[in-house]
């Protein structure tokens, strides 16, 4: 059977390379599922979720905003920031979100908002991941 | 004339000082080192990133946005412009801040607002009353997320109009020997060329072009183009600060190994006296017992 070639990097490391069934990502227009042999594109990934199949096993791992370029025996996903679920401490990441949230509410200049909002969203799409299945 | 005393005890201090120029040295070779493997780590992402942005404007044809636009010469023209001067927090490292500063010293002080990332730089630009518009910090091992709010900060002032261009100015990393002040233009965008990397060894984005593949785009090419290019720019951003970073280390280790060296020739130097001060007072002294035994005698 066809595998996927999955390849996560951001500026500061490669995070994973591994040969895999099925991925599935959060594209700008909503969660994309995608198969080997999957038609040519080049897309926009926002902070999310990314689950990686291999052999009936599925692997989590939580990304920022970045880009996804696929082709049919290979997905690269380039992003800001992308953690493993296992890799992602829960206590860490939910005190970066309660700084961000207090941090928003004071008064910000563009620029720190936008940080600030990027360090947000991050650390929620990291609570996500870590935080699903339970609950 | 010294005493012996006076000597050793200078001995003494030039050795302690050569101890700390060697444990600097050290680290800056270690700290280079690490500097070094952060550049290469970036390497698959540069890659990609060229890779990207090469079947993008395949597609985008005559695509053009604000971050392009070229205002010198035109009417909107501010005669502005912005200089981002990337330095070092500390100093100990040769001549690599008053070479970088000195270049930032050339620009016209008039139409020049300056943006600093460093101390050395922020220092400069104070003591010389030119215009400091912001100033930021980066850490040791420079994170993505530093380099991205310099760039965001100056892609708006460029898009508010403030200034006409924005050029770096950073110490490019040759070699260990080898550090140059360079400025780079940033904005506008030319043309874009892919990550420039003499030091990822990444070669520019035509080559790395796979024409073998029409790919889809979601949104179309222009958007994801325009949603690329700040992207591009805080890349080439973080890999200036990763040069510069790189570049203060060697220099620094460098610096401190000429400083050990010039220590140990100096200890070498004293000794030398030292021992002559000492072997002449010796025959003094045997000259002055000789003599008394040869008056008794």
């Amino acid at each position: 059977m066809a595998t996927l070639k999955l390849e996560i990097v951001t500026p500061e490391a490669k995070i994973y390379s591994e040969d895999v069934d099925l991925v599935t990502l959060p594209g700008v227009e909503g969660e994309m599922g995608i198969y080997p042999m999957h038609v040519a594109l080049l897309t926009q990934v926002t902070a999310g979720e990314v689950v990686a199949v291999k052999g009936g096993q599925g692997l989590h791992l939580a990304i920022g905003e970045g880009f996804v370029q696929i082709t049919g025996e290979r997905v690269a996903i380039m992003t800001d920031m992308a953690i493993r679920a296992e890799d992602i401490d829960e206590n860490r990441a939910d005190e970066a979100r309660r700084r961000a949230e207090d941090r928003l509410r004071e008064k910000l200049s563009d620029e720190e908002m936008v940080a600030v909002n990027a360090s947000l969203i991050n650390s929620l799409a990291q609570l996500k991941v870590k935080r699903r299945g339970r609950s | 004339m010294p005493s012996t005393r006076d000597i050793r005890r200078r001995i003494k201090s030039v050795k302690n000082t050569a101890q700390i120029t060697k444990a600097m040295q050290m680290v800056a070779s270690a700290k280079m080192r690490k500097a070094q493997q952060a550049a290469l780590a970036g390497r698959p992402y540069s890659r990609l990133m060229n890779e990207v942005l090469a079947s993008v404007t395949d597609h985008s044809g005559d695509f053009s946005h604000p971050l392009m636009e070229k205002r010198e010469g035109t009417e909107a023209a501010t005669g502005k412009r912005a200089l981002v001067v990337i330095s070092t927090d500390k100093g100990l490292c040769g001549s690599l801040n008053s070479n970088l500063l000195r270049e930032a010293g050339r620009a016209d002080a008039t139409t020049t607002i300056y943006v600093t990332a460093g101390r050395k730089a922020s220092q400069f630009v104070a003591r010389t009353r030119r215009n400091l518009k912001a100033e930021f910090t980066y850490k040791d091992s420079p994170m993505f997320s530093e380099a991205r709010a310099i760039s965001k900060f100056v892609q708006e002032m460029f898009l508010k109009g403030e200034v006409d261009r924005v050029d770096v100015l950073f110490t490019n990393f040759i070699n260990v020997m080898t550090q140059r002040p360079e400025i780079r233009s940033f904005l506008p965008l030319g043309e874009i060329k892919g990550v420039d990397s003499d030091f990822s060894g990444v070669s520019s984005a035509r080559d790395l072009a796979t024409p073998s593949f029409e790919y889809l785009f979601e949104p179309a090419a222009p958007d994801v183009f325009a949603a690329l290019l700040p992207h591009y720019l805080n890349f080439q951003m973080y890999h200036m600060l990763l040069e510069a970073k790189a570049s203060e280390h060697s220099a620094r280790m460098v610096a401190m190994k000429s400083a050990t060296d010039n220590a140990k020739q100096l200890i070498k130097d004293l000794t030398l006296e030292y021992n002559k001060m000492r072997q002449a007072s010796i025959t003094n002294q045997l000259l002055e017992i000789a003599s008394a035994a040869m008056a008794l005698g």
